[in-house]
């Protein structure tokens, strides 16, 4: 039992709560921005595993790091488009779609890592992002490794929800996504395009999610296999009803889901004779019971999901 | 230029969406093709040589198809009433356990332990389908989050017991389950292949749903649900009820997938047992446009892409992921084609 709370003194359990947060602000950052438009993006899941293989793969094929999140955010806005394009204009179940997005871009992330990669008998890596080394700063006992000894898109994520919730509060463009979230008739109203507005919300929060996913291969990794995004995508989709929508409560969801799971991870090594499979779970069911918790007092978008269709009431 | 409602389906167009629509999958993958350096024609011939080829070739291709019938009649079941069931794969794989599990020691003959087998992988999916169709109803917690993240549930649940108390201590290499009796082996349709007679329940099984559907009161209140909750429950249609029921039917007949196969094929339960059954399902569903009938169709197309797809690997070095590409774009496709049945581009 000591040993249990032992490991809440330990350094590397905060410093990894960060790490492991990083992939789910970035993604719970762009399924709010869909879903504040008024698009449930499901396909998630597969754009985050796209953005793994895709910005993993420009890296490997040579490009510096920073180039390889940029392809994945490209990568993420292209399947955002595709979502958007089926969903938005032509009305399509969002549900339907973006499991359909997340069918496919999994599918097709996997073909051409097989297409292009020479696979043996271990998977090829590549040099990641290290952990920063701030002069000083990193070594501040507890709070340097913490704060200061995180790899670079980590701050990148941090500064994105600070934008994301800037905007959304206080900038025009972030009121119209509100409002086509809310009423995309009063947009229509204002002189605005309800319609383009959700298409591009959706192509930037893809773009997001997909950066998400590269933290996986580029940072928290340094290799790809199919499979790797393990649902993550689904938890950032339950993260953003359990933040109601907004971008603060979104981060605090992700730090604290990220504890979780560090913790588990960590209490594997010292609880015996508890099947590692029971502690794995715990994320999982952590998010189910996130749900329940919140859903009844939930303000959701009103629009979320229902297409817009101009002079149809 | 704008779309109208049509005021009536023409059957033609009802025909031709999936077709239309897997022809533009075949045509979009085979760019993929092409960038591996295959001719996408030849990988195309390789592909139908390798499922429907040989005698071999078709039992191995309806060997697939027997559970994705289950599993696409369990995503149409739901998808009628916009019960978004996404857990299709957790549900295949509870079915799958329980039989293993009570299969395995049951000292019953096989006319009397089969049946009994079923029902419990039907209670043991509906069981799990239950629990967040009840969270939908009462407290309003979207199903499809619930059902994605009970697949991963599941899966590890599998893993504990096949590791653990139903270990097979005769198995090598990767951990299995114990297998089901010899008694409850399902027989062979065809001698010599691995085609059992689960192909036969899942046909039955695919008319039964048909007839629920299309001939119960049951049937036309999912129906009713699905199309217009506000008017059906005004229409005195009780929608917890009938969400409740259809959440139990679908969710039994995907946990009778997991038992055909345990029965029929595997024995015993690995967690790699399933490619993807339970997700093929909702595209075997969607190119069925949701019906019963339709749903074994697409079953036989989709396990003939998938089996003609490892033969086609291996003949050409394409990678096999060009089945899922393929079975994806499908769905992609199906949901644009659909929209042609229901509206009209007007100028």
């Amino acid at each position: 039992m000591t040993e249990a709370v032992d490991l809440l003194l330990n350094t590397s359990l905060w410093a990894a709560v960060l790490r492991i947060a990083t992939p789910l602000i970035f993604g719970v950052l762009g399924a709010l921005l869909c879903e504040r438009s008024g698009v449930l993006n499901l396909g998630i899941e597969g754009i985050m595993t796209m953005g793994a293989m895709t910005g993993w793969l420009a890296v490997y094929l040579g490009a510096p790091l920073w180039m390889g999140l940029l392809v994945a955010a490209a990568s993420g806005a292209f399947m955002g488009l595709l979502h958007a394009t089926l969903t938005v204009p032509l009305g399509l179940s969002q549900h339907v779609s973006g499991l359909g997005i997340t069918l496919f871009a999994s599918a097709l992330a996997a073909y051409l890592y097989r297409l292009i990669v020479e696979v043996g008998d271990l998977p090829p890596t590549i040099e990641p992002f290290r952990p920063l080394d701030v002069p000083i700063l990193s070594d501040i006992p507890v709070l340097g490794p913490v704060l200061f000894g995180q790899a670079a898109p980590t701050y990148l994520a941090l500064l994105a929800v600070a934008i994301v919730a800037y905007m959304l509060a206080r900038a025009p463009l972030g009121l119209a996504i509100r409002m086509t979230g809310e009423n995309p008739h009063a947009v229509e109203a204002q002189g605005l395009n309800p319609i383009r507005i959700r298409i591009g919300a959706v192509v930037a929060g893809s773009a997001l999610m997909a950066v998400g996913g590269s933290f996986l291969t580029m940072a928290a990794f340094d290799s790809f296999f199919p499979g790797m995004v393990q649902g993550r995508g689904w938890i950032c989709i339950a993260l953003v009803v359990f933040a109601s929508w907004r971008p603060g409560k979104a981060l605090v969801g992700a730090l604290l889901f990220a504890f979780f799971d560090a913790y588990q991870l960590r209490l594997q090594t010292v609880v015996e004779g508890v099947p590692y499979q029971l502690f794995l779970m715990a994320p999982y069911v952590l998010s189910i019971l996130a749900l329940i918790v919140v859903a009844r007092r939930a303000e959701v978008p009103a629009s979320l999901m229902v297409p817009y269709r101009r002079g149809e009431r | 230029m704008r779309l109208e409602r049509r005021t009536y389906m023409p059957l033609h167009l009802v025909v031709l969406a999936p077709l239309v629509a897997v022809l533009a999958a075949l045509v979009l993958a085979a760019g993929l093709i092409a960038a591996a350096g295959v001719n996408p024609l030849m990988a195309y011939g390789e592909m139908l040589r390798g499922a429907l080829g040989s005698q071999l070739a078709i039992t191995e291709m309806l060997t697939r198809a027997t559970p994705l019938i289950f599993t696409g009649l369990a995503a149409a079941v739901a998808f009628r009433a916009k019960l978004w069931n996404i857990g299709g794969e957790g549900q295949f794989f509870m079915g799958a356990l329980v039989s293993a599990w009570i299969g395995h020691s049951l000292g019953l003959p096989g006319w009397l332990g089969v049946p009994i087998l079923l029902i419990v992988s039907m209670a043991a999916g509906a069981a799990l389908l239950a629990g967040p169709a009840f969270l939908r109803l009462r407290f309003g917690v979207d199903e499809v989050v619930t059902t994605l993240l009970l697949n991963f549930i599941v899966l590890l649940f599998v893993g504990l017991m096949i590791e653990g108390p139903l270990r097979d201590p005769l198995a090598f290499g990767w951990p299995s389950s114990v297998p089901v009796d010899d008694a409850f082996r399902l027989p062979d349709l065809v001698p010599r292949t691995r085609l059992h007679i689960g192909l036969v329940f899942a046909l039955v099984a695919a008319a039964m749903v048909w007839l629920v559907l299309a001939r119960t009161v049951f049937g036309a209140e999912t129906r009713a649900a699905g199309l217009n909750a506000e008017a059906a429950a005004f229409a005195g249609i009780s929608l917890q009820k009938t969400i409740m029921g259809v959440a139990l039917l679908s969710g039994a007949l995907a946990g009778l997938a997991g038992s055909v196969e345990v029965m029929g094929v595997t024995a015993g339960v690995t967690t790699t047992m399933s490619p993807g059954f339970g997700y093929a399902g909702i595209v075997v569903a969607m190119l069925a446009a949701l019906h019963p009938a339709g749903v074994v169709a697409a079953a036989v197309f989709v396990a003939t892409v998938f089996v003609g797809a490892d033969a086609m690997s291996r003949a050409t070095g394409v990678p096999s992921f060009i089945a899922d590409v393929i079975v994806a774009l499908c769905l992609l496709t199906m949901i644009v084609a659909l929209l042609f049945t229901t509206y009209r581009v007007r100028r």
